[in-house]
């Protein structure tokens, strides 16, 4: 074999690897069928070949899954929720606002005292509050958990929650509410909310 | 496969460490198997495999979605596995004779953690020759054999994977094959 050409060597691997060209495996098989050395140094490298590709097939140990899982790192996850939060900080503050308002406002709601708004003048009897016939109120009255009878005048508004409001001749010269229900009662201190802040603004203009 | 790994990368990307389980699913099994063949050895193959995981986990943003998962997470791993070779130029041969001993060698004081039925101790001692044949061969060419005959990898991708030119890998496997053909002749 040492006398053979080196290139058929090169040839034999070129056939394995599977792209020999056309002209190199004529002469290939031309000096193999002349050539035992060569038929010998051939047969090896097959059967190196097919040696190796015996080889079984291997899979991974169990829980080779969880433990890969479990040597990540954490942070990932959490940086998300942190990512969001900081990327929208008028949702969160939304949340927040809407979240603390509904729980005073159902708080104050459910209480079920009677109150009403101190003003002289103010006839109170029981859980009913009259403005006597003759006299005039000068301001808001807001009753809570009881009846309002105006026999009177009232010079603002009359704001009924949990009750009613009665009049025959009355005469207020402001708006009359009756809220009865805890989404009337949110929606009420909502606007009263916005309004306050809205004053707040336009005094803070003048 | 592609597109269903392809979307799994995405939903990582997007902060879905769980959707990493499915692309560890998918390729644990080829991965330990290179890390095994090239490491010969079963404690070093999980943990190198585990760690080419992680490395493709904190990596993930660098993967070109144009190209092929799988070169890109072999590459890790035959990284490691090259890494870890050449940190460790064993003191010793496996196969050396152990002094005072008559023909025992250090593979019989390595404990067999697999407990197989007699009738497979046949099978076993060839498989076992196999992987023995593949550690002797030099870590060059040892990497394009395992790609080449055992992962089943085309000449195209293993230079992908190794990021050698074509050539190279041809001339290696030529020479990988020339090599393994002598051990085995030599017997």
């Amino acid at each position: 074999m040492s006398t053979c050409p080196q290139h058929i060597i090169e040839y034999m691997h070129e056939y394995l690897d599977g792209d020999i060209s056309r002209e190199h495996e004529q002469v290939l098989k031309q000096h193999l069928k002349t050539c035992t050395a060569c038929q010998k140094h051939m047969h090896q490298l097959s059967d190196a070949v097919a040696f190796i590709k015996s080889a079984a097939q291997i899979t991974a140990p169990p829980h080779f899954e969880e433990k890969v899982m479990k040597r990540l790192p954490r942070p990932k996850n959490r940086l998300g929720i942190q990512n969001w939060l900081r990327r929208h900080p008028f949702l969160v503050a939304a949340a927040m606002f809407i979240l603390f308002m509904s729980a005073t406002l159902f708080g104050s709601f459910n209480d079920d005292k009677f109150s009403v708004t101190k003003q002289p003048n103010l006839v109170v009897e029981g859980q009913t509050v009259i403005v006597p016939e003759g006299e005039v109120v000068k301001g808001d009255i807001v009753v809570k958990n009881g009846d309002i009878v105006v026999e009177g005048e009232v010079d603002g508004n009359v704001i009924v929650i949990n009750g009613e409001y009665m009049a025959s001749t009355a005469v207020v010269t402001g708006q009359i509410h009756e809220i009865d229900q805890v989404f009337e009662w949110v929606w009420y201190e909502v606007k009263r909310m916005t309004k306050d802040f809205l004053a707040l603004f336009e005094n803070g203009k003048d | 496969m592609d597109a269903l790994v392809k979307k799994r990368i995405k939903q990582v990307l997007k902060g879905d460490q769980n959707a990493f389980a499915d692309i560890v699913s998918l390729y644990q099994h080829k991965l330990y198997q290179i890390c095994y063949r090239m490491l010969g050895n079963k404690q070093e193959a999980e943990d190198i495999a585990q760690e080419a995981f992680v490395r493709a986990y904190i990596n993930l943003h660098t993967f070109d979605p144009k190209r092929k998962f799988s070169t890109w997470l072999y590459r890790i791993a035959t990284n490691l596995c090259i890494d870890r070779i050449r940190k460790k130029k064993p003191d010793y041969y496996l196969d050396a004779e152990v002094d005072g001993t008559d023909g025992l060698n250090m593979y019989s004081h390595i404990a067999n953690d697999d407990q197989l039925p007699e009738d497979a101790a046949l099978q076993m001692e060839f498989q076992e020759r196999i992987q023995h044949e593949i550690s002797k061969l030099p870590e060059k060419y040892r990497t394009v054999i395992v790609l080449k005959y055992i992962e089943e990898c085309s000449l195209q991708e293993i230079s992908e994977i190794l990021d050698l030119p074509l050539g190279t890998v041809k001339t290696r496997i030529h020479r990988g094959r020339e090599a393994l053909r002598k051990q085995l002749n030599e017997l």
